[in-house]
């Protein structure tokens, strides 16, 4: 398992262990690869597809989060060509729901807002589809806004791999899926939540959020999650 | 039957029109006020948390939306049934005041000056702010001199100066910061100063404007105003009165949270604003005004020196009651000496540097009202929630709302004295539009203040033939 490879990322050769994905090994060697669905200390889903990188024998751009390096491998991790993909798949997830940072809680603080102003996204190209989506209060201290959900998935894995309770997941398919907790029960009345809150502090966005903040003041403390991991892990 | 139409041609969201009806002789019979505004909003925020209310309902206008977000705050403390901190109410007065200083320089300066200072009949190309700079160039820099200060002090209270998001249920979430406190308390002076000038100048003009003094909604009416329990003057918290024509007590003391036994709305057919009147006289008898020139109406007294000196002057010239539309301008000026008088007694005591801000709670009252006399007048929130603070229902009462009535009746009065037969001109068109900028609405103001008024009267025959047309460069 711990077999070194060497790897090139953005032509510079990196030391690395096999099955470590690109992502790991461009953070650990502090190269920038935008990532959204990807969040340290759980699983990755390569749900987002903005951590696409060139890799080059590969006619296809592949997710950095969950490719492994192997020998040999070289990686190109900024073009013009993964600029402009970026930026699409940035425009899309505004494109699909009602992401209105100007009456948002975590609006300053968001993780999608965040790198669509480092992607230069001023307007979106695509016609929006204005969902007509519910909003969850029925929780005493937290509220899910599925208007502003991306469905990256960071809170089911938090809910599942962490807590352990499970009580997240991501029902139907296409442009109808939607986050649902305990088999479309409302959150208030979900029996296997335990309240910790860590979906809320995984959550890249304002969807989730604890109650009673106003516009701009939800910050969630996004290493939570990713200690937590590395304490139960013991490194 | 023959129909003028006015379109005012806006950036901003609410558009207004007004349409002048003659009869077979040419008079002019009738004469309407349209808006178009704040659709759906009870709809689109069904089911949004109520704490969200304050940010989204300060979007509705981008001039005051300062007013929004404390009538709404307010209406948000009401659902959390808090006590707010007392410094917290004082910094929100503070910042209130500072957003009626800067709303009525805006209007008064920028956008009201070109005609106040120019003339009604000066030539339209000339009669804006670039006119302003050439003629009157110490009162221009005045005027943004004090809107300056006003937008600073916003700024520096809240850290942003459009949509704040300092202000919050259960208060404000950052105490004064004292440097903040020293340097609003240093550039007061110089403010003060601009409107003691201003009211100065505004006192020998305003008696060149018979005409406009007689017949800008000059007539007897009702005037709604929160006032403190002493019936002294009172911008962010208070209980409502009405005030008759004659200056009688109409109603007294009428705590917001009953705002609905007092206050009827009518739908109109032809307008998507709403028609508020005194519901114990019914509609469309119950017709009364808001803002400025009312709150001075209502109010027994300002309750600071200057502003009670100078409403005293103002009284003696015109009244107990002053019905002339017009006089809304004066009004502003003496209202901007209050907030700023206000705002020094605010700062002067050490009490607001309290760092208890914010009372946090949840849902404890499945209902909230929120009232606060705007810079265009009284404002009111109303949410209904359920258990889990989602909102159920809302409803808002804006000061142009208040006023529509009046306007309306204000633009039947003007037309009848200015338009006259199948011919319109210039003046006539101007006094009209500036008879609803001396109410201040937050529609078509933006426009104006470029000096650009793209206004299209239209006079059409029964068949819908253009009979005649004027539109401004
Ligand atoms: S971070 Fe790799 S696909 Fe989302």
């Amino acid at each position: 398992m711990t077999e070194k490879v060497k790897v090139r990322i953005d032509g510079e050769v990196i030391a690395a262990t096999a099955g470590q994905t690109i992502l790991e090994v461009a953070r650990a060697s502090n190269t920038y690869i935008p990532a959204l669905c990807y969040m340290e200390g759980l699983s990755a889903v390569g749900a987002c597809r903005l951590c696409m990188v060139e890799i080059s024998g590969v006619g296809r751009l592949q997710p950095a989060c969950t490719t492994p390096v192997q020998e040999g491998l070289a990686v190109v991790t900024s073009s013009p060509q993964l600029q402009a993909y970026r930026k699409i798949a940035l425009e899309l997830l505004f494109a699909e729901r009602n992401h209105i940072c100007a009456v948002c809680v975590s609006s300053g603080h968001c993780e999608l807002q965040t790198l669509a102003q480092d992607h230069g996204v001023k307007y979106v190209r695509y016609p929006y589809s204005f969902p007509r989506l519910p909003i969850d209060v029925s929780h005493p201290r937290y509220v899910l806004d599925h208007n502003r959900c991306i469905l990256c998935s960071r809170c089911v894995r938090a809910c599942a791999e962490i807590e352990g309770a499970h009580v997240w997941d991501v029902a139907g398919r296409g442009t109808q899926s939607m986050l649902v907790s305990e088999m479309k029960r409302p959150w208030g009345e979900a029996t296997s939540c335990t309240s910790c809150g860590k979906c809320v502090q995984a959550c890249p966005t304002g969807a989730m959020a604890e109650k009673g903040w106003g516009v701009e003041e939800m910050t969630k403390h996004r290493t939570t999650v990713s200690r937590l991991t590395s304490m139960r892990e013991g490194s | 039957m023959t129909r003028i139409t006015i379109d005012h041609v806006t950036r901003i969201e609410g558009h207004g029109r007004i349409t002048i009806q003659l009869d077979d002789m040419g008079k002019v019979c009738d004469a309407r006020f349209h808006v178009t505004q704040i659709r759906g909003f009870e709809k689109f925020t069904e089911g949004r948390p109520y704490y969200e209310m304050p940010s989204i309902t300060s979007r509705i206008c981008g001039i005051c939306p300062v007013s929004h977000l404390l009538a709404s705050v307010k209406a948000c403390d009401e659902i959390m049934a808090v006590r707010v901190p007392s410094a917290a109410a004082k910094l929100r007065e503070l910042l209130h005041c500072a957003q009626i200083v800067q709303s009525h320089a805006l209007s008064f300066f920028h956008l009201s000056a070109p005609d106040l200072l120019l003339g009604m009949d000066a030539d339209p190309a000339r009669r804006n702010i670039a006119g302003l700079l050439e003629e009157h160039p110490d009162a221009l820099r005045d005027g943004i001199a004090l809107r300056k200060f006003g937008q600073q002090t916003i700024e520096r209270l809240a850290r942003e100066r459009v949509h704040p998001s300092w202000t919050v249920p259960g208060g404000v979430n950052a105490p004064l910061d004292p440097q903040a406190r020293e340097k609003t308390l240093a550039e007061l002076p110089a403010a003060a100063a601009v409107v003691q000038r201003t009211l100065a100048m505004w006192k020998k003009t305003v008696d060149g404007f018979p005409n406009e003094i007689d017949a800008f909604s000059n007539f007897p009416t009702m005037y709604l105003g929160l006032v403190g329990p002493d019936g002294a003057l009172r911008l962010y918290d208070g209980n409502l009165r009405f005030v008759g024509s004659d200056g009688a007590i109409v109603a007294d003391q009428i705590r917001p949270q009953d705002y609905a036994s007092y206050i009827g709305e009518a739908s109109l057919p032809d307008s998507y604003l709403k028609a508020p009147y005194y519901r114990p006289a019914g509609y469309p008898d119950g017709i009364y005004r808001v803002g400025p020139l009312a709150r001075l109406n209502v109010a027994d007294r300002c309750g600071t020196p200057d502003a009670d000196a100078e409403l005293a002057e103002f009284r003696e010239r015109y009244g107990r009651i002053v019905q002339s539309g017009f006089h809304y301008h004066y009004a502003r000026l003496i209202e901007a000496t209050y907030a700023l008088e206000r705002m020094q007694q605010l700062l002067d005591d050490p009490a607001i540097l309290d760092t208890k801000v914010r009372a946090h709670a949840g849902v404890n009252s499945s209902e909230g009202i929120g009232v606060i006399e705007a810079p265009r007048g009284t404002l009111i929130h109303h949410y209904r929630v359920d258990d889990n603070g989602a909102i159920t229902w809302a409803n808002l009462i804006v000061a142009t709302g208040h006023n529509n009535l009046a306007i309306g009746r204000g633009v039947l009065q003007v037309a009848q004295r200015f338009v006259d037969g199948n011919k319109i001109q210039e003046g006539a068109l101007n006094r009209v539009s500036a008879l609803v900028r001396a109410y201040d609405p937050c529609l078509s103001c933006s426009t104006h203040a470029l000096g650009l008024v793209p206004l299209v009267l239209e006079l059409r025959g029964p068949d819908g033939q253009v009979l005649d047309e004027l539109a401004t460069p």
